[in-house]
C-alpha cells in the first residue's frame, strides 16, 4: 500500500496541534518539577509564614538521616523485586496463554482484570485479605500455625507490599508479552524445532531474544511503576511501617511533606527521586537498548 | 540420503479433512515436486512429513523407519520455509551453525561445515551479517545453507522461491537443481508454479483438493494426464476442453459441428456412442492444407507474443472456444476459417462425469 501523506500548508496548524500536549506537560510536569526544585533549597519557618534560602542544607540533612538511607535501600530492593517478579510471572503466564490461544479467552480476560483496579484499591484489597484480625488469608496462615502480622513483622510487611504491587502490574506486562510472543513468526519456532532444539532451548535461544525489545520497554515502564505508582499500595497496606520497613522513597516524600509538613526536606527528597529515575532511564536507554535491536 | 514412503496419509483439522489419503514411494536421491493450486493441501502434506503436524491416519516412513510419532528433531530432516524463517537476531554464521551446536559438534567441525556450505552458496563474504542486512536472494541462500550443513536424510522445501522476483526465481531454480545434482539428497519441494515443477522434478505429485491427482515424471504428466484436473492444470495456456461424441468403435470422436478426430491406441469402447470430454493442448493444433483438414477454426483475436502467437477462435459452426499456440509471429485476419489437423496421440479423452482419462 502506498503511504498517504496529507499536506497542510498552514504554518500555524502544527503549533495548534501540539499546543494541548505542551500545555499538559507544562502544567502537570514542568511546573510542579520546578516548584520542587525551588522548594528544595528553601526552609520554612515552623508556622509556614516565611521561608529562607538555605542552599543545599535540606539535601545534607537528608543524607545524614538514618531513616532516609534505609529508605534508599528499601526502594532499591523493592523496585528490583517488583520489576523482576512482575515481569517473570507475566512472561510465564503469557507463554502459557500463547500456547492455548484459541481456548484461552477466559484465562486472558482474568489475567488482564487486575490492571483495571486502581493501585489504591489493589492495596486495600490485599490489606483486607491479609488483615491480621479479619483477613481470610491471615486466618488460613494462622490455622497452619504461621503467625501473620504485617503490622508487626518487617519482612511480612515488605513481602505484602511487593506482592500487591506485583499482582497489579503482572496484567500490564502480560498484555505486552503476549503481544510480543504473538508477533514472533511460528515458522521460527518450527525451524528451531527441526534444527533439533528442545522446547526449553527454543525458548531461550529464539523466543526470549526476540522478545527483548518488549522486555526492554517493560523494564523502563516497570521501574517507573515501582518508583512512583506503588505509592497507593504502600499507603493503603502499611503506611510505610513497621519501623520504616516499607518506607519507599515516593511514600516518604509524601509522608514527610504532607504529614510531617517538612516542605523543604520533602522537596529535596523528590528532587533526588526524580534524579534517580532519570539516571536509571538514561542507563537503560544507553546500555540495554543497544543490545535489544536485531 | 534416504528413501521415504507415504502410505494412505490423511489429515483432518477438527472435522475438516484436508488430505484424503495420499500415497507415494520416494526413492533415494529423488527430487519430488508437489504441485497444486493454493489451498489444496501441499504445505500440510510437507508439514506432516516434517513432523510439524500430527497425521490423522496412515504411515510415513523415512528409510524404512516409521516416523509417525517422532518429533521433527528426531526425523533427521531439514526444511526451507516460504518466509525463510531465519533467526533475525543471529548472524548468518550462527543461523547456519545453530542446528550443529545443538547436535554438540566440535567448534572446528561446525566451522568447516558452515564455511563449506557458504562457499557452495557464495555466502562466504556475508557470514557476519544479520538477516536484515541481506537481499531476498541472499536470505534464500542462507535458508538453504542452514539445511545443507546439517546433511539431513531429507530436504523439504515449501514454496522457497515464491517471495523472489521473476528473474531471481529463474536463477535460484537452476541453483537448486545444481545443488541437488551435486549433493543428491532426497528432496520434496512444494510449489504452485508449474514451470518450477516441470524443470525441477524427477517426479511430480499433482494435488487437487487433498487428493493426489497424478504421480509421475513431468513428461508423463504432460503427455498422459490422468484426469481432467491435471490436464487443465499443467500447460500454459491451459488445455482446450470440449464435449464430443465417441464413435461406436471407440477409435474416433465426432464434434457437434460434424467434424471428427482420430484417437490413438486400442480405442475406448466403454463409452462408445456416449458424450465424452475431449482435451487438446493449444500447441498441438497443426495448420494444414484444406484437403488434409480434420477440423476448422473460425479465428477471433490473435495475440502475438514474439516467440509464439496465440490464436483465439471457435469451432467451425458451433460455439466452443479454442486457443491455439503457433510458433513465431503469424498473421491471421479475424473471422477466417483455418483448416487444422491434430495428431491422434495428442487427443485426450476424459470421462464426462468423473473427469478420469479414458484413452
Ligand atoms: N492449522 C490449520 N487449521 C485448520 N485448517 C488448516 C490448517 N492448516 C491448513 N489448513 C487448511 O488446510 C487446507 C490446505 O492448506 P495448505 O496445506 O496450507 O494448502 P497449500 O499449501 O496447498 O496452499 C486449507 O484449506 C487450509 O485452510
Ligand atoms: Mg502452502
Amino acid at each position: 500500500m502506498e503511504k498517504q501523506r496529507v499536506v497542510f500548508n498552514n504554518k500555524v496548524l502544527p503549533y495548534m496541534l501540539l499546543a494541548p500536549q505542551v500545555a499538559i506537560t507544562l502544567v502537570f510536569f514542568i511546573w510542579p518539577a520546578s516548584q520542587s526544585l525551588f522548594l528544595s533549597v528553601l526552609q520554612q519557618d515552623p508556622f509556614g509564614l516565611s521561608s529562607t534560602f538555605v542552599w543545599f542544607d535540606n539535601f545534607s540533612t537528608i543524607f545524614t538521616d538514618e531513616i532516609y538511607r534505609k529508605s534508599l535501600g528499601t526502594t532499591a530492593i523493592f523496585s528490583l523485586l517488583v520489576t523482576l517478579a512482575s515481569m517473570s510471572v507475566a512472561l510465564l503466564l503469557a507463554v502459557l496463554a500463547n500456547r492455548v490461544l484459541f481456548t484461552g479467552r477466559v484465562y486472558k480476560t482474568l489475567i488482564i482484570w487486575p490492571y483495571a483496579v486502581a493501585t489504591m484499591v489493589a492495596g486495600v484489597l490485599w490489606y483486607f485479605l491479609f488483615n491480621p484480625t479479619a483477613g481470610i488469608i491471615s486466618h488460613l496462615l494462622k490455622s497452619m500455625n504461621y503467625d501473620w502480622n504485617h503490622g508487626l513483622y518487617e519482612g511480612q510487611a515488605f513481602f505484602l507490599v511487593v506482592f500487591a504491587s506485583v499482582w497489579r502490574q503482572v496484567s500490564y506486562n502480560f498484555i505486552f508479552f503476549l503481544a510480543g510472543l504473538q508477533s514472533i513468526p511460528p515458522s521460527l519456532i518450527e525451524a528451531s524445532a527441526i534444527d533439533g532444539a528442545s522446547p526449553f532451548r527454543r525458548f531461550w535461544t529464539i523466543v526470549f531474544p526476540l522478545l527483548s525489545p518488549t522486555s526492554f520497554f517493560l523494564i523502563v515502564v516497570n521501574v517507573v511503576y515501582a518508583f512512583f505508582d506503588t505509592f497507593g499500595v504502600v499507603d493503603a497496606i502499611t503506611g510505610g511501617g513497621p519501623n520504616h520497613a516499607t518506607d519507599i522513597m515516593v511514600f516518604k516524600v509524601y509522608h514527610d511533606g504532607f504529614k510531617g509538613l517538612d516542605y523543604g526536606g520533602s522537596a529535596a527528597q523528590s528532587v533526588i527521586l526524580m534524579g534517580v529515575v532519570i539516571l536509571l532511564t538514561i542507563i537503560q536507554f544507553r546500555y540495554i537498548e543497544r543490545k535489544v535491536h536485531y | 540420503m534416504a528413501n521415504a514412503t507415504i502410505e494412505n496419509v490423511k489429515k483432518s483439522f477438527g472435522d475438516v479433512e484436508v488430505l484424503h489419503g495420499i500415497s507415494c514411494d520416494i526413492r533415494d536421491g529423488e527430487f519430488i515436486v508437489i504441485l497444486g493450486p493454493s489451498g489444496c493441501g501441499k504445505s500440510t502434506l510437507l508439514r506432516l512429513i516434517a513432523g510439524l503436524e500430527k497425521i490423522t491416519s496412515g504411515t510415513i516412513k523415512i528409510e524404512e523407519r516409521v516416523v509417525n510419532d517422532l518429533e521433527p528433531a528426531d526425523r533427521d530432516i531439514a526444511m526451507v520455509f516460504q518466509n525463510y524463517a531465519l533467526y533475525p537476531h543471529m548472524t548468518v554464521f550462527n543461523n547456519m551453525a545453530y542446528g550443529l551446536k545443538i547436535r554438540k559438534m566440535t567448534k572446528e567441525e561446525i566451522r568447516n561445515r558452515v564455511h563449506k556450505a557458504a562457499e557452495i552458496l557464495e555466502l562466504s563474504e556475508l557470514l557476519n551479517r544479520k538477516p536484515r542486512q541481506l537481499s531476498g536472494g541472499q536470505r534464500q541462500r542462507v535458508a538453504m545453507g542452514r539445511c545443507i550443513v546439517r546433511e539431513p536424510k531429507l530436504f523439504l522445501f515449501d514454496e522457497p522461491l515464491s517471495n523472489l522476483d521473476a528473474k531471481l526465481r529463474v536463477q535460484m531454480r537452476l541453483e537448486i537443481r545444481r545443488l541437488h545434482q551435486s549433493l543428491n539428497i532426497t528432496s520434496i519441494y512444494v510449489t504452485h508454479d508449474q514451470v518450477e515443477a516441470m524443470t525441477l522434478a524427477d517426479r511430480l505429485i499433482v494435488m487437487d483438493k487433498g487428493f493426489a491427482g497424478q504421480i509421475g515424471t513431468p513428461l508423463e504428466v504432460y503427455e498422459k494426464p490422468a484426469n481432467k484436473f491435471v490436464a487443465g492444470f499443467i500447460g500454459s495456456p491451459a488445455m482446450n476442453f470440449f464435449d464430443a461424441e465417441m464413435a461406436g468403435d471407440g477409435k474416433s470422436i465426432r464434434l457437434s459441428s460434424g467434424e471428427g478426430l482420430q484417437l490413438s491406441g486400442e480405442g475406448v469402447t466403454e463409452t462408445a456412442e456416449k458424450t465424452v470430454t475431449v482435451g487438446i493442448r493449444p500447441e498441438h493444433f497443426v495448420i494444414c492444407d484444406e484437403n488434409k483438414a480434420q477440423i476448422h477454426l473460425r479465428t477471433d483475436l490473435v495475440e502475438k507474443l514474439g516467440a509464439d502467437t496465440l490464436v483465439h477462435g471457435y469451432f467451425k459452426d458451433n460455439g466452443d472456444a479454442l486457443t491455439l499456440r503457433l510458433n513465431g509471429i503469424q498473421h491471421f485476419d479475424r473471422n477466417n476459417l483455418l483448416p487444422m489437423w491434430v495428431a491422434p496421440e495428442n487427443v485426450h479423452v476424459f470421462n464426462q462425469q468423473s473427469g478420469d482419462r479414458l484413452n
